[in-house]
Order: C-alpha cells, then sequence, then structure tokens
C-alpha cells in the first residue's frame, strides 16, 4: 500500500498536500482500492465555502458510491476536470494525476486535526 | 463464517475476500471492468461453491418439488434444468432455484447461500409426502466457467462433446480427469459457458485443469462484483435485492416460471393476482444523464413523488451507463415509459427499456 511520508491523511481514507494557503485533496490509495474502478467524480461544489467534514463531492465506482469530504475548512478553487473524462486515473495515480480539488483554506488551527503518513498506516492496518 | 474449499488459491490470485452470505469470498481479483470484459469477450471462471446443493430423492420427489416449486418439473427429463421460484403463503418468494432432473426419482435443487437454512427448512415444512432430503452442500464445490470461449477453451478437459450440450441442458461426465461431475449449460452472465458440480476434494484439481486449458483463451478468475454487473445486463434477478420475500414472481416478471397447470405453495392466491393484474412490476431502466442507480435509491415522478423503488443498480461496463431494476406501478412498466431516480439531493430522468440491456 503506497502512503506517501510527505503527505497528511484524514479517516476518511482522504490525502491533504499544503502548498502555503491551498491544499490539495485526493483520496488514498488504500480508498481507491476499496472502491474499486472508479467511473464518476462528481464534484459540485467548485467556488463554494465549505466547512470541515463537510460533503464537497461524491466518487462512484462500479459497486458502490462514497462522500468526499472536506479534511479543512475552505473555498473550493479547482476541480481536477481530467477526472470528467478520465475518472480512471484515481484509481491508477490517485496521489498524482489523480487528485481532486485544491481548496484556500481559512483555519491553520485545522492542519493539527489531519493525519501523518504513520498514523494514518496505522488506522488502515497496513 | 464459513470458508470454501479454494479459499487459499483466490487468496493468492490476489482476491479481496468480503463476507458475503456467511462465507468469505472473492469480490474482486484484478477489477471488475476487465473481469466483466473477460467473461463477455473471452473466458472467465468463478468459484461459486458458497451455493447450496439439496438432494431430493425417492418415489415421492416430484410430487415434493411440485409442491413447492412455481414451475412445471414433471416437465424435466434426466439431463435437463429448470428455473423456478419456491412462492411463499404470503404472495412473496422463499428463494429461486435451479432443479436438475439427475436420474429417475432423483433432483438436484440449487438454492441461493443465504438462504440454505430457511431453504431447507421450508422444504421440510411441506414434505408431508416424505420425499428423501439430503443437504449436500457443505460438500459440495461449483465452479462457474462463463464467456464465449467456453466450449472451445474446456474441451480437452472432457470426452463429451460440449458443443453437443444445449442450454439448460447437463452431463454427468468425465471432466478435469474426474468421473461423475456435473458439466451444466447454465449460469447467470448471458455470455454462455457451463456450470460444473464436484466435490470439494476434487475442486482444487478441476479449478487448476481449468486454469490451466484456459490460459491460452485468456482466462481470468472473476470474482462476484463483476457475475452481479454481467447478470444485472442480462436483467437476471437477484435473491435479496430484485425479488424477496415481499414481491411476488408475477409482480417480478417470473410469470414464465409460474405455471397453473399444477398446483403448488399460494398457486390459488397466485392465480387471481394473474388474473385481476398486477399493480407493480419489475421493469429494467438506463440512465438518461450521468448517474448510477443503486439499490434502495427511489423512484420519482417528475414532480419529485415516490412511486417505487430500485432493486438493483451498477454503471453497466458493457453499456457505458447507468442501468437499474426497479419495481413501477403498472402503468409506468412499458418500454419507453420515462421515470425518474433520486440520486442523493437530484432527480434523474430514467427510460424503462426492455430487457435484457445487453444483447
Amino acid at each position: 500500500m503506497n502512503i506517501p511520508a510527505d503527505l497528511k491523511y484524514t479517516k476518511d481514507h482522504e490525502w491533504v498536500k499544503i502548498e502555503g494557503d491551498i491544499a490539495i485533496i485526493g483520496i488514498t490509495d488504500f480508498a481507491q482500492s476499496e472502491l474499486g474502478d472508479i467511473v464518476y467524480v462528481e464534484v459540485e461544489t467548485l467556488d463554494e465555502t465549505l466547512d470541515q467534514e463537510e460533503v464537497f463531492g461524491t466518487v462512484e465506482a462500479v459497486k458502490t458510491v462514497s462522500d468526499l469530504f472536506m479534511p479543512l475548512s475552505g473555498e473550493v478553487t479547482e476541480f481536477n476536470e481530467t477526472l470528467e473524462e478520465e475518472p480512471e486515473l484515481v484509481n491508477s495515480d490517485p496521489y498524482e494525476k489523480g487528485w481532486m480539488i485544491k481548496i484556500k483554506f481559512s483555519e491553520e488551527s485545522q492542519l493539527d486535526d489531519l493525519l501523518t503518513a504513520e498514523a494514518y498506516k496505522e488506522l488502515i492496518g497496513a | 463464517m464459513k470458508q470454501i474449499q479454494l479459499h487459499t488459491t483466490h487468496e493468492a490470485l490476489g482476491a479481496k475476500m468480503v463476507p458475503f452470505a456467511g462465507f468469505q469470498m472473492p469480490v474482486q481479483y484484478e477489477g471488475v471492468t476487465i473481469e466483466h470484459e473477460t467473461v463477455r469477450k473471452a473466458v472467465g471462471v468463478f468459484d461459486v461453491s458458497h451455493m447450496g446443493e439439496f438432494l431430493v430423492s425417492g418415489p415421492n420427489a416430484l410430487d415434493l418439488i411440485q409442491k413447492i416449486s412455481s414451475n412445471d418439473a414433471s416437465k424435466l427429463t434426466i439431463g435437463k434444468a429448470q428455473y423456478s421460484c419456491m412462492p411463499n403463503d404470503k404472495g412473496g418468494i422463499v428463494d429461486d432455484l435451479l432443479i436438475y432432473k439427475i436420474k429417475e426419482e432423483q433432483y438436484l435443487l440449487v438454492v441461493n447461500a443465504s438462504n440454505i437454512e430457511k431453504d431447507w427448512n421450508w422444504i421440510a415444512s411441506h414434505n408431508t409426502m416424505e420425499a428423501e432430503m439430503k443437504n449436500i452442500s457443505d460438500n459440495y464445490s461449483l465452479l462457474a466457467i462463463q464467456g464465449p470461449k467456453a466450449v472451445e477453451a474446456m474441451q480437452s478437459l472432457t470426452s463429451v462433446d460440449l458443443s453437443a450440450i444445449k442450454y439448460y441442458n447437463f452431463e454427468v461426465a468425465d471432466f478435469a480427469g474426474i468421473e461423475h461431475v456435473i458439466i451444466s449449460a447454465t449460469g447467470y452472465t448471458g455470455s454462455g459457458g457451463f456450470e460444473i458440480y464436484c466435490k470439494n476434494t476434487e475442486v482444487e484439481q478441476v479449478w487448476s485443469k481449468v486454469m490451466e486449458a484456459g490460459a491460452d483463451f485468456g482466462i481470468k478468475p472473476i470474482g462476484l462484483a463483476a457475475r452481479d454487473t454481467l447478470r444485472l445486463e442480462m436483467g437476471f434477478c437477484l435473491y435479496g435485492n430484485d425479488i424477496n420475500d415481499e414481491t411476488s414472481p408475477l409482480e417480478a416478471g417470473l410469470g414464465w416460471i409460474t405455471k397453473f397447470t399444477k398446483d403448488f405453495v399460494n398457486s390459488d392466491a397466485l392465480k387471481t393476482q394473474k388474473e385481476e393484474g398486477v399493480t407493480r412490476k419489475l421493469v429494467g431502466f438506463e440512465m438518461n444523464e450521468r448517474a448510477i442507480p443503486r439499490h434502495y435509491y427511489d423512484i420519482v415522478d417528475a414532480e419529485g413523488n415516490k412511486i417505487g423503488i430500485v432493486t438493483s443498480g451498477t454503471m453497466s461496463p458493457s453499456l457505458g451507463k447507468g442501468i437499474g431494476l426497479g419495481y413501477v406501478p403498472t402503468e409506468l412498466s412499458k418500454p419507453g415509459s420515462e421515470i425518474c431516480i433520486q440520486v442523493r439531493k437530484k432527480a434523474v430522468p430514467a427510460t424503462v427499456v426492455k430487457l435484457p440491456f445487453y444483447k
């Protein structure tokens, strides 16, 4: 199971990459393998400001559907539109080409809520 | 939780094992889409050993089967199988099943794994004629070899001419070096092929020979996830989703296996229902927009009023769109009828279509 050490994680199996006041968000290798073949990534919250834990979108696999949660409060500034045509990138490259949204996060203190790679590894028993 | 005989074989092949009907079952190996395509275009093998098998024998075997099943088992000759269901006495269905006529006065009933105990008790409770019943579920394994290349790929494993076994016929013959294996031209995928019933002690050899013989034809192991997308593209009912203790066989479109030429459990009430007409029907529908219907989503009208329920749904790998089965009022059951599926906050338009989805 690939769990890059330089990313932060949530218990909802999302990864977060911090770049200044922007956070890039996707789902983890573990999440994509649990979901199986992903067929849609739906994000209809572009430009909206959402609270931490609010649903920013959904990911549909052949077998199941799962909500996507905001790891941090903030404004959704970008959606990875490549996923409209190639949702399978989430399966094949969850940490790079399969990223989902970028947000401008508003509360720096929430960064403490995120898990380290070590802690996430423990969470999924990897 | 029970383990099927080939549990470690599947794990070694990279299967994700999940609990299903009391067993640890392989749900997926490489990925549901590729597995689905393998069965549609080449050949795949499923281990469905969780399924239940009952032997019903003796001079009163047929009487018992006629009593509990809706189809007419008297039409079966040796070497033929029949799809049937067991109605309950409240208008619903105990289970759907296959009935094989093995020899005179002996039948094999193949039932859903989740219902083994319920079915056994139900059949036993109607066995006033004292037919001999034997539950052999724990001793038998079942492999489904499915796909357009199944016949060609498996021919080297048996002396029987596989291409000569017609749909819903079977042979008890040699297969993969084992004698007395049931080779049945049945399946749950719509892509042709066989189902192989053998003893647990034989299944390891059968599996490895099947994989060996199929190698040149691109055979792959297929999990339950693809089994579900394959059956749904054909519009085949799944017990627990599309049919259950409360759905009538007539509502579910199983009128073709509900024969009023004989008496069976609840046949009078079902006959009345047939004469009066059902108020809801199980239909297939396709999404008009990008969305995937799921079990238990509401079916709504244009005003958003709930008019039915989705019983199965998926993204069809072959058609590339969302498809589903669900119950709608009879007046909306004709192909072409416009309905909506409540997908989270949106009512997404869908069209009732003729089954199967995939031809």
